[in-house]
């Protein structure tokens, strides 16, 4: 009977609780912040709705049209299949990315950990990527036909594509790199060098690895650009739906991305539906590498504890 | 005794500001060494000259000569086996994020050690002389970023112990730290020092008189005085020493 009483936590009000009468009569005497609080959490709300509408309109008009022979290997104008134009997604992602990171990671490295501060060269290498990235992707399109297209003769193919959208994300990959890199406290640098490691160990066994979430986001942002892209792709890779290689011309095979898929379909404007299924994909696409990519950043964060 | 480290009239410039100004000094083996004086006195500026992490800091420009054995440091000596052969341990902890073993690791795998049985050597040993072996035994796949400050400081001492240096710069190593941490880590100077030959920074002059066997008052970038520490403390020579130790500025 005591022990109860004793261990009842009764009487004791919680003092520390701001209840809504409160929070009210504060915002009473500054109606301005009232205004804020109201304006900042409806900007978070229509982002949010947004973004959940757009989802759920696609799923609604997308889910009923996926059918098995949307995923078939050929495509037929009967069946619009959207698998050539993925595998060629797929391809072309990976192209690029084997082009353009080594360089953006190079370059980023260099300006980082290897240039001088105030290196006349590395900030001429970040005005030109800044400006770079501003650029509109149709003018990367028109680019990549002077030159891979025509000046090469390349032709429309998914090399001159993949060569296109690596200059494209070239800049995004250095920028994120490199604040990756500056990210990367300097007495991890110092210790290693403590050590009588050189700058090279140190960079590849101490840096690096610490930076590797930094430049795992920046590739997702790459890729998604990557996979979104449809305007500089009409330009460079074509738009004919075939696997790459179907025509025997290996990678200087013209083919189209799921993006620029959708957007022929579309524009073509007789299979609407099949178009709202071929976008389910491609948003499930998209939301897969983002938690694929997010799931690996944490594991190899929790890694380096 | 012949001189572990010599100094000889070395001076520093950061830019146009002249940061050390024609320093002399002979360091003697297995002692322990403490440089006292204000902040911005040079005294961590000197510390870092000694295994060239200066060469890192743009604009900084070096005359003179340090000699470790005899051999000048600056000439014809490469930098990697000058680090290797004076370690040096940073005021804040700076455990690498990854586990302890692979912290204590890093440094001999640096100089070419693989074999496992060796490492997992020298892993036990450079945790047994900086004495915290029996704490992070069972942790060793851990990261080091989950010890405390005090047991980070300590594996960083074991790392620096790892590649078996000659000489030990410690910069300011119990400033980030609390009490105990910190007279665990002066135990370990005074035990370290049969094997070693240490130089260390201190803020904290109750630390340089408890620990050291020769201490150098610095101030403005020059050595006002240097010499055993009993004495240092007890009759200074120069007033500004004295002032500074009775704790009339500083």
């Amino acid at each position: 009977m005591t022990m109860e009483r004793t261990c009842k936590p009764v009487a004791a009000e919680t003092i520390n609780k701001l209840t809504f009468k409160d929070k009210m009569r504060a915002y009473k005497r500054s109606p301005l912040s009232l205004i804020l609080l109201l304006l900042v959490c409806g900007a978070a709300l229509i982002t949010m709705l947004t973004l959940l509408y757009l989802i759920v309109y696609i799923l609604v008009k997308g889910i009923p049209y996926i059918t098995p022979d949307l995923f078939s290997f050929t495509y037929t104008s009967d069946n619009v299949s959207l698998m050539p134009a993925l595998i060629s997604t797929v391809v072309m992602t990976i192209i690029a990315l084997v082009i353009a990171l080594p360089l953006g990671i190079g370059a980023a490295i260099y300006s980082v950990e290897y240039a001088k501060r105030g290196n006349k060269l590395v900030q001429l290498v970040r005005i030109t990527t800044e400006t770079l990235s501003g650029i509109p992707s149709i003018v990367y399109g028109l680019f990549g036909y002077l030159c891979f297209v025509t000046a090469l003769h390349w032709g429309y193919s998914l090399l001159a594509g993949a060569f296109t959208v690596a200059i494209m994300i070239l800049p995004l990959i250095m920028r994120t790199t490199e604040e990756a890199l500056i990210s990367v406290p300097d007495s991890f640098r110092e210790g290693s060098f403590g050590l009588g490691a050189g700058r090279l160990r140190t960079v590849f066994h101490i840096v690096l690895p610490s930076a590797v979430p930094g430049i795992l986001s920046g590739v997702i942002l790459a890729i998604g650009r990557v996979v979104g892209e449809s305007a500089a792709l009409m330009y460079t890779a074509g738009s004919v739906a075939q696997m790459p290689g179907q025509a025997g011309g290996g990678l200087f095979d013209s083919v189209r991305t799921l993006s620029v898929h959708m957007y022929v379909l579309s524009s073509e404007g007789l299979h609407i539906d099949k178009t709202y299924a071929t976008a389910v994909v491609l948003l499930v696409i998209v939301i897969g590498i983002n938690a694929l990519s997010s799931f690996v950043a944490k594991k190899i964060t929790k890694k380096q504890g | 005794m012949s001189c572990k480290l010599a100094i000889e009239d070395l001076n520093l410039y950061y830019g146009d500001f002249h940061a050390l100004k024609s320093i002399h000094m002979e360091i003697q083996p297995n002692e322990i060494t403490a440089f006292i004086g204000p902040s911005g006195c040079g005294k961590s500026t000197l510390l870092k000259s000694l295994n060239r992490m200066n060469d890192l800091v743009e604009g900084c420009r070096i005359t003179g000569a340090v000699k470790l054995d005899g051999e000048d440091i600056y000439h014809g000596m490469d930098v990697n086996l000058l680090r290797k052969r004076i370690g040096m341990v940073f005021q804040k902890p700076n455990p690498f994020p990854m586990s302890v073993y692979d912290n204590i690791a890093y440094g001999p795998r640096t100089h070419g050690i693989r074999s496992k049985a060796k490492l997992d050597d020298i892993v036990e040993r450079s945790l047994r002389n900086a004495a915290i072996w029996d704490e992070l035994k069972d942790r060793l796949k851990k990261s080091a970023l989950g010890l405390s400050g005090g047991q980070q400081q300590r594996l960083c001492i074991a790392r620096a112990l790892a590649v078996e240096p000659e000489v030990l710069l410690m910069d300011e190593p119990t400033s980030a730290l609390d009490p105990i941490s910190t007279s665990k880590i002066e135990d370990l100077a005074v035990e370290l020092k049969k094997d070693y030959t240490i130089v260390m920074v201190t803020h904290n002059m109750q630390q340089a008189a408890r620990i050291s066997d020769k201490t150098a008052f610095f101030l403005l970038g020059e050595v006002i005085e240097y010499g055993e520490t009993e004495s240092l403390f007890s009759m200074p020579k120069d007033k500004r020493t004295e002032d500074y130790i009775t704790g009339r500025f500083g």
